[in-house]
């Protein structure tokens, strides 16, 4: 018992020291103002200045296009590794790009995506022309995707390989076809899989800030981008907070929104 | 659960093991005490390696170097306090921030040796009057760089020719609120430090003007990017343009006469400062006409000490990238500190030009 309590209080103390006080430090410093006066006026600012709600809608937008292509990509690769022989084997295959750093990775497309890299070259050996590939939306989408997509495979994968092969058996068995037993059966029992690869995929995609300015050319701009800026540039650490307290909410409301809140109605 | 057990141990036992091994070489290159170590603080890339050597061999100290990538870190971090620097080098608008918060402390010119090598004119400047607080360590420009191969000389003379619509979707800026909004209040006549609401707001006007000849807006990658082509046109500092130029002989570097910003670097000692002895003798160390022409070859930004100047090679002595005219110079400013409302104005702006 004594061990027990002892193991609960240091999970307790790591919660409160780097979880609950620094949300509360960031809540309580979106409360100051630039004179450092205790307001609201962050806030205010917040949804009455035009640049912060286009900011709200870009990261909203992009990290939304960012996850349902690495998902369009992830769910079939996750099947297909699933049915595979090594499937390990695979699956670390996929997983060994997130050792590399990300930074390192932005660096490398950008080599990739320049006037003079192999994209190009390759376009202009087919006859196609060379193209402004980098400081484009969809480049800065595409690395996006190919940084977070072992994220999405992953949770999928391990749906997928869960599942019980004699429940599809049953369903082909009852005169199922492929399709109707992937709809019907597949599909709904992996959703928790994909619910967790949207969620791992959907909130980082929010604040995404160095890939903007490297892959992106700072044409694209995310909260993540007006932090970074208010906190190092403009030293405005309340405003700064106060978009922090934004990202927040709205991570709690996309996990309130893909938890697993049906079960109850069952 | 045996394989977790095992690779938890493992990750436990390299922690460990770099820990020990870096502690042991910090046993080593830090042994004696602290008043014979002088901790630097610089920008990245900003010294010649050698002199660093040359100055511990000659004076005893063993130098703790460490680099910072913009003003406004450098500042929180010597704010906090957490590590007590001896010498930092700030830009001229950081350094009035830190007077006026009484970071620094006053240097004493009767323990320098050299001051007559500084040029009178980047003495005495509206940042610190009389050079109480600061030297001299580098100056440098904001211009436009641009490729012969895409670009005529006579296309930009101004910085009102960025706007030209024939460079559509092909100018690389610096990442800076001051600098973007300041030639653009340039182009209108205005002042790089004008606080005037009305005329920031008609400079942001102008400045939406420029989105589509935009290409991107980044900060040091740039000088990778304009070397590789990527880019017919540029705007960033004299220092960086340089070193472009050494990689790519189609780059130009050009400061509009109707004006930009001049900036300094200088040597700082701040109020946490422990070795002062050491700090000085590192001043001095730099004042010294040799070492500053060593590291203005190695740096290649401008010295503002001109006994130095005259023993660089005579190519770098008469590039007018590096060492515009006097005639030049005249048309150029300083950043004034902003108070914070201000500054929150400039970068407001600067951040829904981003968004366009």
């Amino acid at each position: 018992m004594k061990a027990k309590g002892l193991y609960f209080s240091s999970y307790v103390l790591w919660l409160l020291l780097f979880v609950l006080a620094p949300v509360a430090l960031i809540l309580y410093q979106s409360f100051i103002s630039i004179n450092g006066n205790f307001t609201i006026t962050n806030y205010e600012n917040f949804f009455k200045i035009v640049a912060y709600l286009r900011m709200t809608f870009n990261s909203v937008f992009y990290a939304g296009l960012i996850t349902l292509i690495t998902l369009l990509i992830s769910y079939p690769t996750a099947y297909f590794l699933t049915r595979t022989k090594y499937k390990q084997l695979w699956l670390m295959l996929i997983i060994l790009p997130t050792w590399i750093n990300i930074l390192l990775k932005a660096y490398a497309f950008i080599g990739i995506f320049s006037q003079a890299g192999p994209v190009n070259n390759s376009l202009e050996w087919l006859g196609l022309g060379s193209h402004q590939l980098l400081f484009t939306n969809t480049s800065f989408m595409l690395v996006a995707a190919y940084i977070e997509l072992p994220f999405m495979i992953l949770p999928i994968f391990n749906a997928i390989d869960e599942l019980d092969e004699s429940l599809i058996n049953v369903s082909r068995d009852l005169g199922a076809n492929k399709f109707q037993t992937f709809w019907n059966v597949t599909f709904p029992l992996t959703l928790n899989g994909i619910k967790s690869g949207v969620q791992v995929v959907f909130i980082p995609s929010l604040s995404l800030f160095m890939l903007t300015r490297l892959i992106g050319g700072n044409k694209v701009i995310t909260l993540g981008t007006a932090i970074e800026e208010n906190f190092l540039v403009t030293q405005d650490w309340g405003m700064g907070s106060t978009i922090g307290v934004i990202l927040i909410a709205a991570m709690i409301l996309i996990m309130f929104l893909t938890g697993e809140k049906k079960r109850r109605g069952r | 659960m045996k394989k977790i057990n095992i690779m938890f141990f493992g990750i436990i036992l390299i922690c460990l093991t770099l820990f020990i091994i870096s502690f042991e070489l910090e046993k080593d290159s830090s042994s004696g005490e602290s008043d014979k170590t002088v901790n630097i603080f610089n920008w990245g890339d900003y010294i010649d390696p050698k002199l660093i050597t040359k100055f511990e061999k000659q004076t005893g100290y063993k130098v703790s170097y460490e680099t910072f990538d913009s003003n406004e870190a450098m500042y929180t971090k010597i704010k906090q306090g957490g590590t007590a620097y001896d010498i930092a080098i700030p830009s001229d608008y950081t350094i009035k921030k830190m007077i006026d918060n009484h970071l620094l402390l006053p240097i004493d010119h009767s323990k320098l040796k050299g001051l007559g090598n500084i040029d009178s004119k980047f003495l005495n400047l509206p940042f610190d009057p009389g050079n109480k607080y600061s030297l001299p360590y580098f100056w440098g420009t904001l211009g436009i760089i641009y490729n012969d191969k895409y670009v005529k000389a006579s296309e930009v003379k101004h910085w009102d020719d960025l706007w030209n619509p024939r460079f559509k979707n092909s100018i690389m800026l610096i990442d800076g609120a001051r600098e973007v909004m300041g030639l653009t209040l340039n182009s209108q006549g205005k002042s790089v430090n004008d606080t005037n609401v009305k005329d920031l707001q008609a400079a942001y006007e102008k400045l939406k003007k420029l989105s589509p000849n935009v290409k991107a807006i980044l900060a040091d990658e740039i000088k990778v990017y304009m070397a590789q082509d990527e880019a017919p046109l540029a705007v960033s500092y004299s220092g960086e343009a340089m070193e472009m130029m050494d990689n790519n002989k189609h780059l130009h570097y050009i400061i509009p006469e109707e004006g930009s910003n001049i900036w300094f670097d200088n040597m700082v000692i701040p109020r946490t400062a422990k070795n002062i002895k050491g700090a000085y003798a590192f001043l001095n160390f730099m004042l010294e006409p040799k070492n500053a022409a060593q590291n203005a070859e190695y740096v290649a930004y401008a010295t503002p000490n001109k006994a130095a100047k005259k023993m660089l090679p005579k190519s770098m002595q008469d590039d007018k990238v590096m060492y515009p005219t006097n005639k030049t110079i005249s048309h150029l400013e300083v950043y004034d500190a902003l108070s914070q409302k201000n500054l929150s104005k400039y970068n407001d702006l600067f951040l829904q030009f981003k968004m366009h």
